[in-house]
């Protein structure tokens, strides 16, 4: 991968020196890769989080895969992904081939769009809530008692509302990435379909689609391996109630390290966790990301 | 993105033929109005605003009225009594807080991470290929996974509930994606360039500052925006790294505003709107910049 940018016909000389690395690297080791040898061995250990840390075997191990809570949050992240991606791809794919449209409108509709990434995951939290609030939200708002539902408190629905909230927040941020990869796609590929008298589905389907590979594999990577961090959103909007029905991994994490301050099997948790983030990063490389440099053709 | 003076194409009757396509602008489908991508458009702004027009008006009413009026009418009579409750706690200290850990983590994260994605693109050599795959397999490490060992890291160093404890992770969760973003772009640099600057005599570290970073500046304002955003929202790190108000930041202070003014939500709104004030600022100001970065940076 390096190889390909230092490639250089005429002049053969060192490049610059690996010290400059250094810094970045340092920076990286002390403050991620060193946690995350850290909490694996705080795996097979016991502490409460402020005494002795006693090295403690599979007891912790042991106790994280009997407990049904674990299987449980297991489940959820899985729907959570799941239905988050099923609902965010199309979504943010169409307004993001809709923005990148010319009309003066579509300009004026996509600022609005994009607030949403100006509010951080408590504030987005914090205005669900009230506004899902049966007694003074949306149902009396709007004088629809099918909106005056319990959202939040109905255990059925909650993993719904939730999965709605985390698109509220994050599709704009997909349809950008879209829009700019829309945007990259030349003009000509559509006059050429226009001429051979091609609709405007058969236009979708045939080029702005697979033009569009690598941002989809882009965008849809960040969104699967970013459903593990809707962490804030979820513990603020729910705190992964009721009963047990939006806590997902990460909330599980840090309801039993810092909560019940079972660090042990926190840490085990979190091991469970990084397999999970890694396992899917490297399927969806291997679903299409080798080829990346081929993108680069297109400058931005 | 530059949209041409010229009027839009006026809707032409279905299967017409229309003269030839000189006109259009760039992007696809510019012949026939799109109805289901225009209504599709509307519904999801519809989505967007109700929740932010909710915020608002809400954040105007005072108690009284926000548990007789309707939910979705402004108040009759606005009242800032909110906005002074939430800025008389403590909200100037909560946004300098916020403001020194962002620019504290994006500086320092920008100038590490160019210098070595620098070093990672014109170098040669096992240990900065090395580097570069530490740095991809970083991407997927969920941050969360993490925490544990930050904790006893940060508590062990005695630096437990101060900015810094926020800042030095942050750094560090920065570098992946700053580093790819940043290589990304460096590769697209002509290698005669560099060559010619060889020939004249320039050392690295000068080709570093005098043509790599000017010829990277769209790409190193991206990887700034997109880091201070996520710091600027952060929220796992000041959950778990600090504890005292004199160390928080903005959204972890929303979430105590949510406890402290439990029944009062339209101070809790109120302090969502302020709390969102700044990034809004910003965004009326540099949105083009903003939004063309972030888009560059990932359809690439």
């Amino acid at each position: 991968m390096t190889a390909l940018g230092s490639a250089n016909r005429g002049v053969r000389d060192a490049g610059p020196s690996g010290w400059l690395a250094v810094p970045a690297l340092v920076f990286f080791l002390a403050f991620a890769v060193v946690p995350l040898i850290g909490v694996v061995f705080l795996s097979f250990t016991s502490w409460n989080g402020l005494g002795e840390i006693k090295l403690d075997g599979l007891s912790s191990w042991t106790t994280v895969l009997k407990d049904p809570v674990t299987g449980n949050a297991l489940v959820v992240t899985a729907k959570i992904m799941f239905f988050s991606f099923i609902v965010q791809a199309p979504i943010s794919l169409l307004l993001g081939v809709f923005t990148a449209g010319g009309q003066k409108y579509r300009a004026a509709l996509a600022v609005l769009y994009f607030l949403p990434l100006l509010l951080s995951s408590a504030a987005v939290a914090i205005a669900f809530k009230a506004l899902l609030d049966p007694n003074f939200g949306l149902g009396p708002g709007f004088n629809l008692p099918i909106l005056a539902q319990d959202w939040l408190g109905n255990s059925d629905l909650v993993l719904f509302v939730v999965v709605f909230v985390i698109a509220w927040q994050f599709v704009p941020f997909h349809t950008l990435i879209y829009q700019g990869g829309v945007r990259q796609i030349p003009t000509s590929l559509y006059e050429a379909a226009e001429i051979d008298g091609a609709g405007r589905f058969r236009q979708f389907w045939n080029i702005t689609l697979p033009q569009l590979k690598y941002t989809i594999i882009t965008s849809s990577t960040l969104m699967v391996v970013g459903s593990l961090a809707y962490f804030d959103l979820i513990f603020v909007l729910t705190g992964g109630g009721p009963g047990y029905s939006t806590r997902l991994l990460p909330l599980h994490m840090y309801l039993t390290g810092f909560k019940a301050n079972d660090m042990g099997a926190a840490s085990a948790l979190g091991v469970i966790l990084v397999v999970i983030g890694l396992g899917l990063a490297l399927i969806l490389q291997r679903l299409g990301g080798k080829n990346r440099n081929a993108s680069q053709l297109e400058g931005a | 993105m530059a949209s041409t003076t010229q009027l839009p194409v006026p809707p032409a009757p279905a299967g017409s033929i229309t003269a030839a396509p000189v006109t259009r602008t760039k992007g696809p489908g510019r012949l026939r109005p799109n109805l289901l991508g225009g209504l599709g458009g509307w519904l999801w702004l519809a989505i967007i605003i109700v929740p932010i027009y909710y915020v608002v008006i809400t954040s105007f009413k005072n108690q009284a009225g926000f548990f007789a009026s309707n939910p979705m009418l402004p108040a009759t009579e606005p009242t800032l009594d909110n906005y002074k409750l939430v800025l008389e706690n403590n909200f100037v200290r909560y946004f300098t807080n916020s403001l020194i850990v962002t620019l504290g983590t994006v500086l320092p994260a920008l100038l590490v991470s160019f210098m070595a994605a620098y070093a990672i693109v014109r170098g040669k050599g096992r240990f900065l290929s090395l580097t570069n795959n530490l740095f991809v397999l970083g991407l997927a490490i969920p941050l969360h996974a993490t925490i544990i060992p930050i904790y006893w890291m940060i508590t062990r160093a005695h630096m437990y509930d101060t900015l810094l404890a926020l800042i030095l992770p942050s750094v560090a969760f920065a570098i992946p994606v700053s580093v790819l973003i940043l290589s990304n772009f460096m590769r697209d640099v002509p290698n005669e360039l560099f060559e010619s600057m060889r020939l004249d005599g320039c050392s690295d570290w000068a080709m570093m500052w005098r043509l790599a970073l000017p010829m990277t500046k769209p790409a190193v304002i991206t990887v700034g925006i997109y880091n201070a955003l996520h710091v600027w929202n952060g929220f796992l790190f000041p959950l778990i790294l600090t504890q005292s108000p004199a160390t928080r930041v903005l959204p972890l202070s929303l979430w105590t505003f949510q406890g402290e003014f439990s029944v009062n939500i339209p101070a809790i709104l109120a302090s969502v709107v302020l709390a969102t004030l700044p990034l809004l600022v910003v965004y009326v100001v540099a949105r083009r910049q903003l939004l063309s970065g972030l888009t560059a940076g990932f359809s690439k």
